[in-house]
């Protein structure tokens, strides 16, 4: 598919080879625009632009302004607007430009959004996504995980992929989703990683997580940047043989409970990493789940590797203190093994 | 009296019509008397909300739209619901949390919605949020061709908040089909409007946003009908948005709990006079529209009615429990799909395809007139800018004044409306602008006997002296390999990738 505009051969989306995060999520909102004239874009900065982090560059040129909406720096408004729109019949996706900025419109998404198919039997097909995730000293108010907000509030999807070729096929399919999804794209992967993507139009299911590496001895849990440093964590774990099995969630909500179940049945063990601070952060609600399902499996404590429960510092030293990283998790999953 | 006021001859309605009208007023009046008397006997569930004495807003600005138009009430718009065509069976099921109720009882009062057929947004208790909700179904309607036009009302109490200012924000940069009622009763629960904003007219805060707007009489309905009309097919014909301040009066106290004891009696007495319904039979009347049983025919009519759809919900039941559980997301349960009233093919590449520059024409902050405010802005501080609510800001995207009968009936407020309540107290203190504690001129005046600035800055102390970290942090992010991916092939490092920092 070609997605050339006059004179934007610079701003045009790659179509074969492996390619980043950002440009796989450009893929997806390229090909879902062209596939339904339903889809509309909305957010700050997202046109002429092209968004702060270049997710929604060409757009613009490709679809014009009737369906690439740059507004007044209202979060608000964009998500009201875009609530309003999917009740004739549209399907939004609003850009938050940081996804911390989500606060701002708090109320409009859990009281509103998020109620509505409940309460009154309208459904709110639209996508809220927004860069996340520290790991690139972007301060306090530019590195938050919110994540856990939203996977409390009924009626939400929260989707958080690790991988550029999920993260399209995810993002498709929150696209096509009658329901309110939340898309989390962390910025420490935009760019960080390229893969190539399957062919033709193919969508990831939500609510499914996946074996990213298989192992007997336990079962680390994880998402986003943090199932990368799980699986790097696995192949330190292996040297001493240790064989860590890696679960990368990909939906926070609603949760793949099957998958969890069936690895903690098989290695007896569990451990959680979570970029989220840790009291209230999702692996509380895992360990759990666990605890109701398979407690007389389990060999030993369940165990988190989380960020620390403060706001994310700005200075490396001090951000890399409160991130977990791959020394804290094989140090958790040592300990685990032990029992 | 506004009542004689002349009626363009667009917007003449039919005696079809104005008995409509009173129809719809004395249909909601009943309605909610009966709903008290519900309350009282234990059959309402939750709170109960009156709009007694508010009838006229409801019913006269919902009128003046289509069919086709889309509404989100207050939940003491019950009168619009009424004119979109709800049963009053809807309304008594609610409030009784039947299982029978549009919310199948998981939701009171008047929090329902029907997006399929009468096009209504369901009300929610944050209030504010509706305007940008019904700022992109404006934006929807336009971009399918539909034209229709969303409206939706605010209270006085729901002028202040984020939401609102947010949603008029977008809706004016957007142009959208919207019209926006602030429907002005006076309290928001137990706080006067005097004691909210500092402003006379709420219709002024359109102009900040270069939005038209209009004041009118919120007790006479024919008026709020003819100035809704005028906001909505203005909209219709492109120059939207739109807002209009009904000026009206809440009768009874927040809800049913609320005696409204701090409501002076000389207010209620005011407002008592001026019932919107006693004042449109007058007008009925002396117009000679109707006779004593022309009136008799509707009011029984209406009592008819109302015992059939009290008495379906009274025999109605409860939910069932399990209830609970079921619809918190669409498992395809709705068919989702958009009217189009225009082609695909104008909104889809290679017809929507820009230039996605932004232009000079785009960019009129470039000009000299620009940059010093154009005219009546070079000395704000002197001759501060007011905008008389009912004449439109002087903006080019507004082409058309606000209708005249509006300013009639802006002249014609009430006296303590106009001079008291608005009124400030003398007695609250008050800091001149520029005279805070920072402001030299302050600092200095007798008024700051320390005669020393405010914010004195004390000499730094040394308590971390700087070593030489022991430890040497690399700025550099994670470092990092990547796994496999899902088909097992290996991700691979972008070599663009310098930093990871944008």
């Amino acid at each position: 598919m070609s997605h050339t505009a006059p004179n934007l051969s610079s701003k045009t989306v790659p179509t074969s080879g492996a390619i980043t995060m950002v440009d796989a999520i450009r893929q997806a909102m390229f090909e879902e625009m062209e596939r339904d004239p339903a889809v509309v874009a909305i957010g700050e900065d997202i046109g002429v632009y092209g968004g702060a982090f270049k997710v929604t560059d060409g757009l613009l040129a490709k679809f014009g302004r009737e369906r690439v909406i740059e507004t007044p720096i209202a979060e608000t408004a964009i998500i009201g607007a875009a609530c309003g729109m999917s009740f004739l019949g549209l399907r939004p996706v609003a850009e938050m430009q940081f996804i911390d900025f989500i606060a701002c419109c708090f109320n409009q998404v859990t009281n509103f959004v998020a109620k509505s198919h409940y309460l009154w039997g309208a459904p709110v097909p639209m996508v809220i996504r927004g860069p996340s995730g520290g790991g690139v000293h972007g301060g306090p108010f530019h590195s938050a995980n919110p994540e856990m907000y939203f996977v409390h509030t009924p009626g939400l999807k929260v989707i958080y992929p690790s991988t550029p070729s999920d993260a399209k096929g995810l993002l498709k399919s929150a696209i096509r989703d009658n329901n309110p999804v939340l898309f989390f794209e962390h910025k420490y992967l935009y760019r960080r990683l390229k893969e190539e993507m399957p062919p033709g139009d193919y969508t990831v299911p939500i609510g499914k997580a996946i074996v990213r590496r298989a192992g007997r001895d336990l079962t680390v849990v994880s998402y986003a940047a943090m199932a990368h440093t799980a699986l790097d964590a696995a192949v330190e774990l292996a040297k001493e043989g240790i064989e860590a099995e890696v679960i990368d969630l990909r939906t926070l909500l609603p949760l793949d409970k099957e998958t969890i179940l069936a690895s903690v049945k098989k290695t007896n063990k569990l451990l959680v990493v979570h970029e989220d601070t840790r009291t209230g952060g999702i692996a509380g609600e895992i360990a759990a789940l666990v605890f109701e399902g398979a407690f007389e499996d389990l060999d030993g404590p369940v165990a988190r590797v989380t960020a620390l429960d403060t706001p994310v510092p700005y200075s490396p030293p001090l951000e890399e203190r409160f991130l977990p990283n791959t020394e804290k998790v094989v140090a958790a999953a040592r300990k685990l093994a032990k029992y | 009296m506004t009542h004689s006021v002349t009626q363009p001859a667009t917007q003449q309605l039919t005696r079809a019509q104005l008995l409509d009208l009173y129809y719809y007023m004395q249909l909601n009046r009943q309605l909610e008397e009966r709903m008290v008397r519900l309350f009282r006997q234990n059959k309402i569930v939750g709170g109960l909300y009156s709009s007694l004495g508010q009838e006229a807003v409801s019913v006269g600005t919902c009128y003046a739209l289509e069919k086709r138009d889309w509404i989100a009430p207050m939940i003491r718009n019950i009168g619009a619901l009424l004119v979109k065509g709800v049963p009053p069976r809807d309304i008594f099921t609610q409030h009784m949390a039947k299982f029978t109720s549009p919310t199948l009882g998981k939701d009171g009062t008047s929090h329902f919605g029907d997006l399929k057929v009468r096009h209504i947004v369901s009300p929610i208790s944050m209030l504010g949020d509706l305007i940008p909700v019904m700022t992109g179904v404006a934006m929807a309607g336009r971009y399918l061709g539909q034209h229709i036009v969303a409206l939706t009302w605010i209270g006085d109490g729901g002028s202040s908040t984020g939401a609102f200012h947010e949603g008029l924000g977008l809706a004016a940069s957007q142009r959208a089909p919207f019209v926006l009622i602030i429907e002005n009763n006076q309290w928001a629960y137990s706080t006067p409007v005097s004691r909210q904003v500092p402003i006379q007219n709420l219709a002024d805060r359109g102009a900040a946003y270069g939005i038209a707007s209009a004041i009118v009489d919120g007790n006479d309905v024919v008026a709020v009908y003819q100035a809704a009309k005028e906001a909505v097919d203005e909209c219709r014909a492109g120059r939207g948005p739109r807002l209009v301040e009904v000026k009206t009066m809440r009768m009874r106290g927040h809800a049913q709990h609320d005696p409204a004891e701090y409501v002076p009696k000389e207010m209620f007495d005011y407002w008592k006079a001026r019932d919107p319904i006693t004042l449109y039979e007058k007008y009925l009347t002396e117009n000679k529209i109707w006779d004593a049983a022309a009136k008799s025919e509707i009011d029984a009519r209406i009592e008819r009615e109302l015992d059939v759809e009290q008495k379906f919900a009274e025999d109605s039941p409860l939910p069932p429990p399990e209830l609970a559980e079921e619809g918190v997301y669409c498992d395809g349960c709705h068919k989702i799909e958009a009217d189009w009233k225009r082609a695909k093919s104008e909104v889809s590449p290679p017809k929507s395809s820009i230039d996605p520059t932004w232009r000079l024409k785009d960019l009129p902050a470039y000009t000299q007139a620009a940059i010093t405010g154009g005219n009546g802005a070079k000395n704000p501080a002197q001759k501060p800018v007011t905008v008389p609510a009912a004449t439109p800001p002087a903006s080019p995207a507004l082409q058309k004044p606000a209708p005249a009968p509006a300013a009639e009936r802006a002249e014609s407020q009430p006296e303590h409306l106009a001079a008291g309540v608005a009124a400030e107290d003398p007695t609250v203190p008050r800091v001149p602008f520029g005279r805070g504690p920072k402001d030299k001129a302050f600092r200095q005046s007798p008024e700051n006997p320390q005669n020393k600035p405010a914010y004195s800055r004390a000499p730094k102390e040394k308590s971390f002296s700087r070593a030489p970290l022991e430890k040497s942090f690399s700025k550099s992010p994670r470092q990092k390999s990547f796994g496999k991916n899902a088909q097992g092939k290996p991700f691979t490092k972008n070599p663009q990738d310098k930093q990871g920092r944008r």
